[in-house]
C-alpha cells in the first residue's frame, strides 16, 4: 500500500502517526482513503474547490505533484505522498 | 512590558502563544508576529529612532526583540540610498533613489533578517542555527553564528556559484550540499524542522526574521526625509520581504513616523527563468501561483515554489504596482547599466531589479518627477562569474609594458 508521510502539525489528526498506509489509484481518492481513515484531513489538505490548499506542498516519491498531474497524480503501492507545509526561504 | 505578545496566522486568524513555529496548524497560512499596538504607541517615537545606532537597529522599538535582549549584531543596514541622477537621466527619471544594500556586512540584504533571528533565537534559548539558502541567507547565518558564537548549520545546492561557497566556508559552520534544487532543499530541511531543536531561520523561527526586511523601508523612509517614496521595485524570491515592505510602510504611517497617509507603490522584479510570481500576477488567476523548475543566472531569488507569491500579486494589485519579469540577456544588461552609470556593483539578483526598473521605464510607466526607489540587494562578486563568461569587455587593450606600446594601442 502508499503510504501517507504526516508532517507535525497534522499528527494530532492521524493519532501521532507519521506514516499512514492507504489503498488508492490516484492522489485524490488517496487523500479520501486518508480522510476516512482520520477524519479531518481532507479539509486541510482541499479547499472548498477541492484544489490543493494554496500553502499545502504534496509530494509524490519526491516530485511535487503540482508540477505533475496534481490529484490525478497515479499512486502506485510502494509510493510514498509526504505533506509539507509551504515555507518561505531564499534571499527575498 | 512586552511588545510582542504571540502569533497570528495571516490566513484565518488563528493565534498562537510566541514560540518558533510558522504554520497554522488549521490552515497551514503563514503565522506573523503580533505586537501590542498599545505599548507600541507609546514606544514608537522619531526622536528615540534619530538618536540610536547608524544600524537598522536604531529601529529595535518596531522589531519583535524585547529590550532585555543583547542583540547579534556585524553593524547590519542603515546602508546607503543614493540619488541615481545618472541611471535616472538614462531613463527619464529626475527622482530616481538606490537602497544599495549590498553594502551590508556580508554584503547582502540577508544580514537585517539574520541579525534579527539570531537575536531571537539565541534569546530563546536556541544553540543551533540553521537554513536552507540559495547562498546569501546561509553566508549571513554562518557570519552571525560565528559572531554569536552559536553552532551552525546550513543547507546549499551542491551547484551553488564558487564565490558563494567560499563566502560561506570561511566561517567553518556545517555546511551540508544537497544534490537538488534551492526548492528541494527547502523542502529537506522543512521536514528537518520536526526532528531536530535548531532555529532553522527562514523555518520555524520565520515570523522573527521576516520582520528584520522591514528596516530597509523604515531606512528609506528616514532617509528620504521621513517620506515614503511613490514607488519601491523589489526582487521577488519567496516574497517574504516583499510582504514585510508594505507592512512597514503601514506602520511608519501608523505610528505617525510619516506624514502620508498613502503606501507606496509596490513592484516585484523576477527573473524570466524563474517567474512563478510574474506568470501568476499577468495571469487570470494571480491566486493562483504554479511551481516552476528554475532557470536563470539570478540564482539567489530562483525559486520555484515561491509561499508568500500570492501575497506579493495581492500587495502589487493594491497599491497600484506591478510583477514585471527579464530575460537574462537583460540582466547582465542591467548589472552593466548601474555599473557604467551609478558606480555600483550587483549581483544578478539587482540585475533582475534594475532590469524591471529599466524595462517599466521604457514602456512609460512614469510621468519623470515621481520618488522610484530600487532595492539593490547584493554585491556583484557573488556572481562575478556571469560577467566573465559574458561577451568580454569591449575597451579592453592589452599592451606590452613600453610607451611606444601605449601610443600604438590606446586611444586618448
Amino acid at each position: 500500500m502508499a503510504q501517507f508521510r504526516i508532517p507535525g502539525p497534522l499528527r494530532r489528526l492521524s493519532d501521532g502517526q507519521v506514516t499512514v498506509p492507504v489503498e488508492a489509484a490516484d492522489l485524490a481518492s488517496a487523500i479520501e482513503a486518508l480522510d476516512a481513515r482520520y477524519p479531518g484531513f481532507r479539509d486541510r489538505l482541499l479547499d472548498e474547490n477541492g484544489e490543493l490548499r494554496q500553502f499545502v506542498n504534496v509530494y509524490l516519491n519526491d516530485e511535487d505533484v503540482r508540477l505533475g498531474s496534481g490529484l490525478q497524480e497515479k499512486v502506485g503501492a510502494d509510493d510514498e505522498i509526504s505533506i509539507v507545509p509551504a515555507v518561505a526561504g531564499g534571499v527575498s | 512590558m512586552s511588545k510582542v505578545v504571540g502569533l497570528r496566522c495571516r490566513e484565518c486568524g488563528a493565534e498562537y502563544e510566541l514560540q518558533a513555529t510558522h504554520v497554522c496548524e488549521m490552515c497551514f497560512g503563514p503565522l506573523d508576529a503580533v505586537y501590542d499596538m498599545a505599548v507600541m504607541k507609546n514606544l514608537v517615537k522619531r526622536e528615540r529612532i534619530e538618536s540610536g545606532p547608524k544600524s537598522m537597529w536604531r529601529y529595535r522599538d518596531l522589531l519583535p526583540v524585547e529590550d532585555s535582549v543583547n542583540v547579534v549584531t556585524l553593524g547590519e543596514g542603515f546602508t546607503p540610498l543614493v540619488k541615481a541622477d545618472r541611471l535616472g537621466a538614462e531613463l527619464g527619471l529626475t527622482n530616481l533613489y538606490l537602497k544599495n544594500d549590498s553594502m551590508n556586512p556580508t554584503n547582502s540584504f540577508k544580514d537585517r533578517v539574520v541579525s534579527v533571528a539570531i537575536s531571537w533565537a539565541r534569546a530563546h534559548g536556541f544553540e543551533t542555527i540553521a537554513c536552507a539558502s540559495t547562498g546569501n541567507l546561509a553566508n549571513a547565518v554562518a557570519a552571525y553564528a560565528a559572531r554569536a558564537g552559536l553552532e551552525c548549520f546550513v543547507f546549499i545546492p551542491v551547484d551553488l556559484e564558487p564565490a558563494k561557497v567560499a563566502a560561506i566556508s570561511v566561517f567553518d559552520p556545517n555546511l551540508v550540499a544537497v544534490r537538488g534544487n534551492y526548492d528541494e532543499v527547502n523542502r529537506l530541511c522543512s521536514q528537518l524542522v520536526e526532528s531536530t531543536p535548531w532555529a532553522f531561520c527562514n523555518i520555524n523561527i520565520r515570523p522573527f526574521y521576516a520582520e528584520g526586511s522591514k528596516t530597509l523601508t523604515f531606512e528609506t523612509a528616514e532617509q528620504l526625509g521621513w517620506k515614503l517614496p511613490d514607488e519601491i521595485i523589489i526582487p521577488i524570491a519567496s516574497g517574504c520581504q516583499f510582504v514585510r515592505h508594505r507592512q512597514a510602510a503601514r506602520e511608519l504611517i501608523e505610528y505617525g513616523l510619516v506624514r502620508s497617509d498613502r503606501v507606496p507603490a509596490f513592484t516585484g522584479a523576477q527573473a524570466l527563468g524563474c517567474s512563478p510570481v510574474y506568470n501568476a500576477f499577468i495571469s487570470d488567476t494571480p491566486d493562483r501561483v504554479l511551481p516552476v523548475k528554475p532557470n536563470t543566472i539570478a540564482r539567489s531569488i530562483a525559486i520555484g515554489n515561491p509561499s508568500d507569491g500570492v501575497y506579493v500579486n495581492r500587495i502589487a494589485r493594491e497599491t497600484g504596482g506591478v510583477v514585471e519579469a527579464v530575460t537574462e540577456e537583460e540582466i547582465v544588461d542591467a548589472m552593466r547599466l548601474l555599473a557604467r552609470t551609478e558606480g555600483i556593483f550587483t549581483e544578478t539578483a539587482g540585475g533582475v531589479t534594475i532590469g524591471v526598473l529599466t524595462k517599466l521605464a521604457r514602456a512609460g510607466r512614469w510621468k519623470g518627477d515621481e520618488v522610484v526607489v530600487a532595492y539593490v540587494t547584493g554585491h556583484g562578486l557573488k556572481t562575478a562569474d556571469v560577467l566573465a563568461s559574458a561577451n568580454g569587455h569591449a575597451r579592453r587593450v592589452e599592451i606590452e609594458p613600453t610607451m611606444k606600446s601605449f601610443r600604438e594601442k590606446v586611444t586618448i
